[in-house]
């Protein structure tokens, strides 16, 4: 059977992807390409003088200890964001596909916080482990944890993996349980006849149907970490203690927005943009091998 | 017909309403002043707009000092620029290195015809915005400096006298230990670490933040803060921090809550936090000087100032300009510059304006307003005229990391501050290029 469409016209099936197109060209093309000029340039704040450099702009960063440190802050952020994200999120899908009564009201709450914008999802985070006053840590101190973002490293990085993953939680939620709702009941219940208890289902059925899923949100997860948590650590602790929560992204961020410093901050974005395609085909090429789709 | 006749009417009535209102010339102002702020700075536009009837002056806010900046740096890349556009004070040096997009205030003036004495602002304040040649290049519209402000009730608690608030660093000390001691949590705290503790610091004990006159004297400036007598300060802060005495609230202005909530007692941070605690804190305060140590000679000097100044953007209408020009002449009026100085709490903008302001007998009823101004109305010296460095958002940033980790036990004061003037250093390296280019 053939199952792929076929067009008789030449310029139909163009046409039909040309939106599409539109939008990749004029939102990534196009500004990938600003990136990699101004990159090669110096310029003042208000663009009046404007020097060529060559790759003076990525010497720097190089040069720079507290940026080569950055990388090793990102990595950890990263996995600990990916990991926890989709951990706690196949958790809760599971949960939640079980759940009879009152489904919808359980999966629209999960959802909820998909729509709240990064900045306040730190603020909201911040406020709850703010030191002395902030509701969790006021309970952690009762335990006797005395909790201090501004000056412990771990805390402040715990505080912002809080804040990104529950931001990102609903996104991974949402797909999981569409990939639940969407493996075949029959093979679930023809292994529960045949004696294998919910744990071992879940593992031997359950979870290599739900490959093809967990694999793509591990490349969005991992792109989200990366590209879109700056809002969070501007909010929540803005790069402290010392540099121990400036993650590629935010310092991009920074030396961009805050600092003004455009060649350097588009010399970081194209270091980050070669880092993500890379641990993207890294991704394809190995990790795909095992799923099944 | 009647209805036709009301219409009429109505449309004539609009017309003659709308018609001198279209006949204004705009100018676009751009700030960074929210809350209550905001509403002072929509109150100076409107009664402008109500003194006259050529110009209109459109305030807009838009966000923080930085957003304001970043928002009008893109705005005249795309060829609409604002007219006005108030710029923080740490953003001072890029601005006066970005020749092209601005038009110096003194010219602005000139070529408007107005009498324009530039020795009728208070000269520490005014001098930071004026370049080496002697003109005007920014508007002083809200300036405020670092002081010291205490919870009156708290030292009553402590057994201290809420009359007499301590004056040097070792009587702050002194202070915290009692309030500590009567079951303070938070005894003393401080905003802006670099502000106060150090560039403040630097200008109120004589010595230089940076050499070069503070980077007056060129961009050939390099830092200066890790001298002996910082050193000396910041070993006292991490005593008192080891001991809970001085307790660290976090960057930028993050402190300033956890006083006017009550929680900490002492803070060291902006006079324009005066209108803050008025309006909202459950307890009598008090403010007095920045502390000092004694035994430093030429202590107390003059702190540096902060706040914000309002630039003119080229490339503009010649009628516009002028119209800018009415606007500043507005705000420079006394009786103007000393309403927004009562209102605010930030420094009088002209002698004049501080002088009706001390005529009214407004210090004498609000003690502690005039705190800012007596440390700011001093003949400066080369080191403490001010501070005016590229790069400086970063170096600030620097300052901040590098600090945390003596608060955190990381690094010893010596290690952080060297650490501090080395990156900082680098910064002003490559902003002394960029300038020459």
């Amino acid at each position: 059977m053939e199952k792929r469409v076929r067009f008789r016209s030449r310029w139909l099936p163009w046409l039909l992807i040309a939106p599409q197109m539109a939008i990749v060209l004029v939102f990534f093309f196009w500004p990938a390409a600003q990136a990699l000029y101004q990159s090669v340039l110096q310029q003042d704040a208000f663009g009046m003088s404007v020097e060529f450099v060559g790759l003076e702009n990525f010497q720097r960063l190089l040069d720079d200890p507290t940026y080569i440190d950055s990388f090793k802050t990102t990595a950890l952020f990263s996995v600990l964001v990916a990991v926890c994200g989709l951990s706690v999120a196949l958790l809760l899908a599971v949960m939640a596909d079980r759940v009879v009564r009152g489904a919808a009201v359980y999966k629209t709450l999960l959802i909820w916080p998909y729509a709240v914008a990064p900045a306040v999802a730190g603020v909201l985070w911040l406020f709850l482990f703010a030191p002395s006053i902030g509701v969790i840590s006021y309970a952690l101190q009762s335990l006797g944890y005395d909790w201090n973002h501004l000056l412990d490293a771990g805390d402040a990085m715990t505080l912002i993996v809080i804040a990104a993953v529950w931001k990102q939680i609903s996104y991974n939620f949402l797909f999981f349980l569409a990939g639940l709702q969407s493996i075949p009941r029959s093979l679930v219940e023809a292994a529960a006849i045949d004696g294998a208890r919910p744990w071992r289902r879940f593992w031997t059925i359950v979870f290599p149907l739900l490959s093809p899923t967990t694999f793509f949100l591990l490349v969005i997860n991992v792109v989200y970490a990366f590209f879109d948590t700056f809002a969070i650590v501007d909010a929540a602790t803005q790069g402290g203690p010392g540099k121990e929560t400036a993650i590629l992204v935010y310092k991009l961020y920074y030396d961009g927005f805050k600092a003004l410093d455009m060649g350097g901050s588009a010399a970081q974005s194209v270091v980050l943009m070669v880092i993500v395609i890379v641990l993207t085909v890294i991704q394809f090429r190995y990790i795909e091998r095992k799923v099944t789709y | 017909m009647k209805v036709k006749s009301v219409a009429l009417a109505s449309t004539l009535a609009a017309a003659v309403w709308c018609a001198p209102a279209h006949a204004r010339i705009e100018i676009q102002w751009w700030h960074a002043m929210g809350g209550a702020l905001g509403e002072w700075v929509n109150d100076l536009a409107k009664q402008f707009n109500e003194s006259q009837n050529e110009y209109r002056i459109v305030p807009t806010f838009k966000g923080s000092y930085d957003e304001s900046m970043t928002a009008a740096i893109a705005a005249f890349r795309a060829g609409n620029a604002p007219h006005i556009l108030q710029v923080f004070e740490v953003g001072t040096a890029t601005m006066m290195a970005s020749k092209g997009a601005i038009k110096p205030v003194g010219e602005v003036m000139r070529q408007a015809g107005l009498k324009f004495d530039p020795k009728a602002y208070i000269p520490a304040v005014a001098g930071y915005y004026t370049a080496p040649n002697g003109e005007m290049l920014s508007f002083p519209f809200n300036s405020s400096t670092t002081v010291f402000h205490y919870n009156k009730d708290a030292f009553r608690e402590a057994g201290l006298d809420p009359e007499n608030p301590p004056k040097s660093w070792p009587e702050v000390a002194l202070a915290a230990a009692k309030l500590k001691a009567a079951g303070h949590k938070c005894p003393f705290t401080t905003s802006w670490i670099s502000w106060t503790q150090l560039e403040s610091f630097s200008t109120w004990h004589n010595v230089e933040f940076a050499t070069l006159n503070n980077g007056f004297g060129g961009t050939a400036t390099r830092l200066s803060f890790n001298s002996p007598l910082h050193v000396r300060h910041f070993e006292n802060l991490a005593n008192m921090a080891k001991q809970g005495l001085f307790v660290y609230k976090g960057r930028g202005n993050s402190a300033d809550g956890t006083f006017v909530s009550g929680e900490c007692a002492m803070i060291t941070g902006s006079s324009g936090l005066y209108g803050n605690i008025k309006r909202n804190a459950k307890f009598a305060s008090g403010t007095s000087a920045l502390p000092y140590y004694p035994d430093v000679p030429g202590a107390p000097q003059n702190t540096v100032i902060g706040g914000a100044s309002l630039w003119v953007m080229a490339g503009k209408k010649p009628e516009e300009y002028k119209g800018v020009a009415q606007f500043f002449a507005f705000l420079s009026k006394p009786e103007v510059a000393a309403a927004s100085h009562q209102r605010t709490g930030y420094l009088p903008v002209t002698l004049a304006s501080y002088e009706l302001t001390e005529k009214s007998g407004f210090y004498k009823e609000n003690p502690g307003t005039d705190v800012a101004v007596t440390q700011m109305i001093r003949k400066t010296t080369d080191k403490s005229r001010g501070i005016r460095l590229g790069n400086f958002v970063q170096i600030r940033t620097i300052i901040d990391e590098e600090t945390e980790q003596i608060w955190a036990g990381r690094k010893t004061v010596k290690e952080a501050l060297d650490a501090a003037v080395k990156r900082g250093n680098e910064q002003l390296e490559r902003f002394q290029r960029s300038a020459k280019l």
